[in-house]
């Protein structure tokens, strides 16, 4: 599959750009989470650094097409990893900001 | 699907990530902000999934449901205390899958130079996030001893490894991506180890954040190493807070981020640290003489450590609030912002035991109400209100911000000893003549203590 991020000189450049594009304005927003809630902040965070189970996914679907069932397997592992994280990071994080919520809610259990 | 496209949802994905995370700084909309990661993460699934023809794979599903299954099953059955330790773990198991991902890339070599660098580089990060942030688990859940653990040349094997790992990821740029995978993991999951055999336990915030910044960036770039720019653009964003949180809670320290990682703690060998760990028998303390009694007190503040989460005294805490709101006192809480094992930690303890939110101050918003307060009580804490941090030159806390308590008229402590705390330096606070009444022993203990003369 041919496409600009395939390319050997652009491909990597724009690849390396959204990095640091994307480092920058994180950077921006997450300074202005308060330290109140910085735990949940961070394993919100977490749960996000399992989108490598985006890679995962790709990964297992062209083995599976190439018919590389070890690597496979090896994909489908990497891919039930990363959700334990995925998962786990934001029913964590839930938990945690419901307990900061609960005052104003009140009655609601 | 036309690429463009793929790109345009793909940035607008990301950005609904950063809205989502923006949510997250007010108490009010967190959950929502919460929940928009959540969609955004199922989206940008179903958009791989579909960009890849593979929606209808049934085996990729069951991996996905497996892992989910497992992962909301451990959430629903944590317990705050446990909150460090299990951020620790999942972090390294997405750490683990990167470097799957990265492995995988390898073994396949049918890449270009780039996809071959980025993917060792992938699996350089992902195996050092996993060692590294399964040995912080060990340690915060207790599990080992959770002192900084050092053997002769730990540095030089250190910086060895590290070569190793760079050697290795050089070699996957010449193609030769079986050494390169195998050199690679090895050096990799060894320092990984070494890394957080060193740190030590109170210093586990500013670990935590940086192994939590690592896992980021070990996704982002096994992106580059598959072309991905959706997985490239989240992993970039959870590195820079990761590294973020990191850079606060080393300024909130006063400790160099290289110092932690080399596990410099000052005094290594004296026994101040025995009170981080399992607490030895008290010593019999003489019961001080009918000492102020927060009877009369109608301005508290309360300053919890990881002394109260130890305890799990938060509940006694909480009760204490209480009837001191009924007594008409108003109760505010001083959170310092390294207090307890991860950034943030003292306040979901306190919000797990029905805290409200708005009682908790941060430093900078309390640190001058202390000397107009009538009382102040400490639950479990030490080096954040170590009065030595602006007055001893020289001790390894000089400089660091802490909380005034030391100006405040009357101050109970309920620590469990006087031994200086994590940063080893003496608290001259224990040994003033006025103001000052000491509680040793358990913290839920001393708390009933007060209560009781309420």
């Amino acid at each position: 599959m041919e496409t600009i991020l395939t390319h050997p000189v652009w491909g990597p450049v724009i690849l390396v750009a959204v990095f640091a594009v994307a480092s920058v304005l994180g950077y921006i927003i997450i300074k202005k989470v308060p330290s109140l809630l910085h735990t949940p902040l961070m394993s919100g965070m977490n749960a996000l650094s399992g989108v490598t189970v985006l890679g995962a996914l790709i990964a297992g679907a062209v083995c599976f097409k190439n018919g590389q069932t070890v690597l496979m397997l090896v994909a489908l592992l990497a891919a039930a990893l990363a959700m334990i994280n995925v998962a786990g990071g934001f029913a964590v994080t839930h938990k945690m900001l419901r307990m900061f919520n609960k005052k104003g809610k009140e009655g609601e259990k | 699907m036309p690429d463009i496209l793929f790109y345009i949802l793909s940035a607008v994905l990301s950005a609904l990530v950063l809205v989502g995370l923006s949510m997250q700084s007010k108490v009010k909309s967190a959950v929502a902000g919460n929940l928009v990661c959540v969609g955004v993460m199922g989206l940008a699934i179903l958009l791989t999934l579909f960009k890849q023809n593979a929606l209808l794979n049934y085996r990729l599903w069951i991996a996905m449901a497996v892992g989910a299954i497992v992962g909301l099953i451990w959430a629903k059955k944590v317990k705050m205390i446990e909150m460090p330790q299990t951020v620790a773990l999942l972090n390294g198991i997405g750490g683990l899958a990167s470097a799957f991902v990265g492995s995988i890339e390898l073994i396949k070599a049918e890449s270009s130079v780039f996809a071959n660098v980025t993917a060792a580089l992938a699996l350089v990060v992902g195996a050092i996030t996993f060692t590294g942030s399964l040995i912080a688990a060990l340690k915060l859940a207790r599990k080992i001893d959770s002192r900084p653990k050092k053997f002769k040349g730990h540095s030089f094997v250190s910086a060895l490894l590290l070569i190793a790992c760079l050697a290795g990821v050089v070699l996957a740029g010449f193609g030769w991506n079986i050494v390169s995978l195998i050199v690679c993991a090895i050096a990799a999951l060894l320092f990984g180890w070494l890394f957080a055999m060193r740190v030590g336990g109170a210093d586990m915030p500013v670990a935590i954040s940086l192994l939590n910044s690592l896992s980021g960036v070990a996704g982002a770039i096994a992106g580059m190493a598959i072309s991905n720019v959706l997985l490239v653009a989240v992993g970039g964003i959870v590195g820079s807070s990761g590294l973020l949180l990191t850079q606060i809670m080393c300024r909130a320290m006063n400790r160099h981020l290289f110092d932690i990682l080399l596990g410099k703690t000052v005094k290594v060998d004296k026994p101040a640290e025995k009170k981080e760990d399992v607490p030895a028998e008290p010593e019999p303390e003489p019961e001080p003489e009918p000492a102020f009694s927060l009877k009369d007190a109608k301005n508290v503040i309360i300053v919890p450590g990881y002394g109260m989460a130890l305890s799990q005294a938060q509940h006694k805490v909480k009760e204490l609030c209480d009837k001191l709101e009924q007594n008409g006192a108003t109760v505010r809480f001083a959170i310092h912002p390294v207090a307890g094992r991860m950034p943030g930690h003292m306040n979901v303890l306190l919000a797990e035991a029905d805290v409200d939110y708005e009682h908790l101050y941060e430093l900078d918003a309390i640190n001058d109400d202390f000397k107009n307060c009538d009382a102040v009580v400490v639950v479990g804490a030490s080096d954040v209100m170590n009065p030595a941090a602006r007055e001893a030159e020289g001790t390894p806390i000089y400089g660091m911000p802490i909380l005034n308590v030391d100006q405040a008229p009357q101050v109970i402590v309920c620590n469990f000893d006087l031994k200086p705390g994590y940063a080893g330096v003496e608290n001259p606070l224990y040994s003033r003549k006025h103001g000052l009444r000491l509680l040793l022993g358990d913290a839920k203990d001393s708390l009933d203590t007060l209560l009781a003369e309420l």
